[in-house]
């Protein structure tokens, strides 16, 4: 049986537990390694704390060990026979906000942490807030340290309706509970038997289980050209392919293709990989399509289905987070844009309003978006854009925004469709 | 359906492909840091995937520190002459003799960091702007941290607390003339995938890894391999040993062990079972301080 590629997203701050979390998953599946556990318990020792700090494993910048801070988004493996996990692991903080937003970008699930005695608070619906922003198809709230609470039913079930009730406000189609001691590994790796009126599964058997595959778009065909492949060799003298990454749908050889923007329509003759022809690609395999006729196609075109094609504008409405503190978004600024393998130039034509992503209050009064700020602007761009909803296709409903003068990545977007 | 779902190596390779496209894309003269270790090799497989038919649109650099085992730099010239790729070679021998950098004496002397200068002025003097490497995040801590396009000023510095936010697959490779973008795409890889994979696409690598007879001796709880360029303390005693590598880099750094593993299936079953980090098991170099790959990495290194 093959292992799947699954990446998850996981927040919260060390009150609640989380590295405990991660480091029972990660200590129980056997990933982490006698001479890191001997380092981390030294440098613990070290620093004075009487428990064995898991965030030391992958802290791993002077600055974070030295102020006892995660800063950055920690990427961490760990595999079981069903699954290899690729787990961004951010902190939760309000000015981590990026951070998490960047986790959660490519995820397809998200664990969030709540302590049991506290129940939900302002950050816990912030970090739900942002799965759903980033729409993170399948999100996981594990209601930790359950016993400190004495595995209480009536507690857990507490909790679970309140933040039932908060999520009916945000769009998350897939939403699951689990009662958990980090601490004692109840429903961690495996059952506990001190939750008897919990039937569900543990946090592990559900990472393992949770469908993923069908979250992909398999319906709308898109294909961003990344590169043409000439080889200008003998043997490959009239070849001439596109090579690029399936974001969407299902190419077969022999399907009718239009490309945009020119519009020109053709068919694709074969679909090429190292390994040799495919029957079909789909999302998200790297291939390189050849077409029966020959069309002038370069890098940043997009490749689609003639009765199924992205949306088409330079005038378009999103939401964006602001990623850095060296500036701020402002009306009448102008930014390069990297949407799917396209770049142009963007200008920030009206902020529609900043939310307070914690009580998701709409501030229609403000004028700029600062770091880790979320707002919905207008943008102008200076070519045409192929887009989709971003809650239709994470790949083709994204962009970044980069400033021109320093080449920083300033501005993570989310198409909402048309400007309105 | 479920032809439609890829298999784990299926999907790491995928996206590590899209990198490498992307990169090419974005650069103007790029290049591919090989090194000869299974990372590497790993790396140019990927990369010569990504270009198919075409040949590697790009140039092969080594980093010869002068200190490497033999049947590396012979499986280096191997495969990229039958990639029909052009080699540069950055050579820290040559950066002694010229006075560029000097050289640490003394049984516990390594070149490595010495390959920071050489490295830098190669990518300087070719112009490269985007600097493939094979770098992993799940080797070492400070890697942990780095983007997969991870820019350098003009220094060739890394500066862990001003990266570039990455998110979904939209990479920024810009950058201005005299600075560069290194580019690591198998960042999401373990020493697990890489090996299976290797098993995979049957990825031929140098025979030090595997089981082999060779002299040793013991340093640092090590079998380090015994040579010219490794200075013994009085009492390291050298002897005959079945050993193998775990990492391969330059001799006076890289520590083999006692291993009858002799194939690819045997060396996964191994490291399946090894309850010690790569690193950890192999190379000198980061035993020294908890900061060292950092330190080394903001000056340049690789």
């Amino acid at each position: 049986m093959s292992v799947e590629l699954v990446r998850l997203a996981t927040t919260g701050s060390v009150d609640d537990g989380k590295s405990t979390l991660i480091g029972r998953m990660l200590y129980d599946t056997k990933q982490i390694f006698q001479d890191q556990m001997e380092a981390i318990e030294l440098a613990s020792k070290n620093r004075g704390t009487d428990y064995v700090d898991l965030a030391l494993l992958t802290d791993g910048l002077r600055a974070e060990r030295e102020q006892g801070i995660t800063i950055d988004v920690a990427y961490r493996y760990f595999a079981t026979p069903k699954r290899k996990f690729v787990l961004a692991d951010t902190p939760g903080h309000i000015q981590y906000t990026r951070n998490m937003v960047t986790g959660a970008s490519t995820a397809d699930i998200a664990l969030v942490l709540v302590d049991a005695r506290a129940g939900i608070l302002e950050q816990t619906r912030r970090h739900a807030f942002i799965a759903s922003l980033l729409r993170v198809p399948h999100l996981v709230l594990c209601v930790n340290k359950m016993d400190l609470v004495d595995y209480s039913e009536e507690r857990y079930n507490e909790i679970v309706e309140e933040f039932t009730e908060f999520a009916t406000r945000l769009d998350i189609h897939d939403l699951r509970f689990v009662p958990v001691s980090a601490l004692h590994g109840d429903n961690v790796v495996d059952e506990s038997e001190r939750t008897p009126w919990y039937a569900g599964p543990s946090v592990l058997h559900l990472l393992e289980n949770i469908y993923v595959a069908s979250d992909r778009n398999l319906i709308d065909v898109r294909f961003p050209v990344q590169y043409v492949v000439r080889p200008h060799r003998m043997e490959y003298q009239d070849y001439r392919g596109y090579a690029g990454t399936v974001v969407g749908g299902v190419l077969k050889p022999g399907d009718d293709v239009r490309v945009l923007p020119s519009g020109f329509e053709g068919k694709i003759k074969g679909i090429d990989t190292y390994d040799g022809p495919v029957d079909e690609a789909v999302p998200p395999m790297s291939v390189t399509i050849r077409l029966e006729n020959d069309l002038d196609i370069s890098r940043g075109d997009m490749i689609c289905r003639p009765h199924n094609q992205p949306e088409v504008g330079q005038d378009i409405d999103a939401m964006v987070c602001w990623l850095t503190d060296a500036s701020s978004l402002r009306r009448g600024a102008k930014y390069a844009i990297k949407h799917t393998t396209r770049w142009a130039r963007a200008l920030v034509g009206d902020l529609r309003y900043r939310l307070d992503i914690n009580t998701l209050h709409r501030d229609e009064e403000a004028d700029l978006l600062s770091l880790n700020e979320i707002g919905r602007i207008r943008l102008r761009t200076t070519q045409p854009l192929f887009y989709d909803e971003y809650r239709r296709n994470r790949e083709t409903g994204s962009f970044i925004l980069v400033d021109e003068s320093t080449n920083a990545t300033v501005a993570a977007g989310m198409i909402l469709g048309a400007a309105q | 359906m479920s032809s439609y779902r890829l298999s784990h190596l299926s999907a790491l390779e995928a996206e590590s492909v899209h990198i490498i496209r992307e990169a090419v894309a974005e650069g103007e003269r790029p290049v591919l840091l090989f090194s000869g270790g299974k990372d590497s090799a790993v790396l140019l497989w990927l990369a010569m995937k990504a270009f198919h038919p075409a040949r590697l649109p790009f140039p092969v650099m080594h980093v010869d520190t002068g200190h490497n085992f033999p049947e590396v730099l012979d499986f280096r010239d191997r495969v990229v002459a039958g990639l029909g790729a052009e080699l540069v070679v950055a050579s820290v021998q040559e950066a002694i003799d010229e006075g560029r950098v000097v050289e640490e004496t003394g049984p516990r002397a390594s070149r490595n960091r010495l390959q920071t200068e050489p490295l830098l002025k190669a990518i300087t003097d070719n112009r490269f702007d985007v600097v493939f490497g094979g770098g992993r995040r799940d080797e070492e801590k400070a890697r942990a941290k780095e983007r997969v396009f991870s820019f350098r000023d003009e220094f060739g510095q890394w500066d862990p607390k001003n990266q570039r936010p990455e998110l979904w697959s939209l990479y920024n490779g810009r950058h201005r003339v005299g600075e560069h973008l290194r580019v690591f795409p198998i960042s999401n890889w373990t020493e697990a995938d890489i090996w299976q994979y290797i098993e995979r696409e049957n990825i031929e690598l140098p025979s030090v890894y595997f089981s082999h007879r060779r002299m040793v001796f013991e340093r640092d709880g090590m079998l380090m391999a015994d040579s010219d360029h490794i200075e013994r303390f009085d009492h390291e005693q050298v002897f005959e040993a079945v050993v193998r590598f775990r990492t391969v880099g330059d001799m006076s750094c890289t520590g083999g062990f006692a291993s009858t593993a002799a194939t690819v299936a045997e060396i996964i079953a191994e490291v399946s079972a090894s309850r010690i980090t790569e690193r950890g098991a192999s190379r000198a170099d980061d035993l020294t301080a908890e900061a060292a790959m950092e330190d080394r990495k903001r000056e340049g290194y690789f």
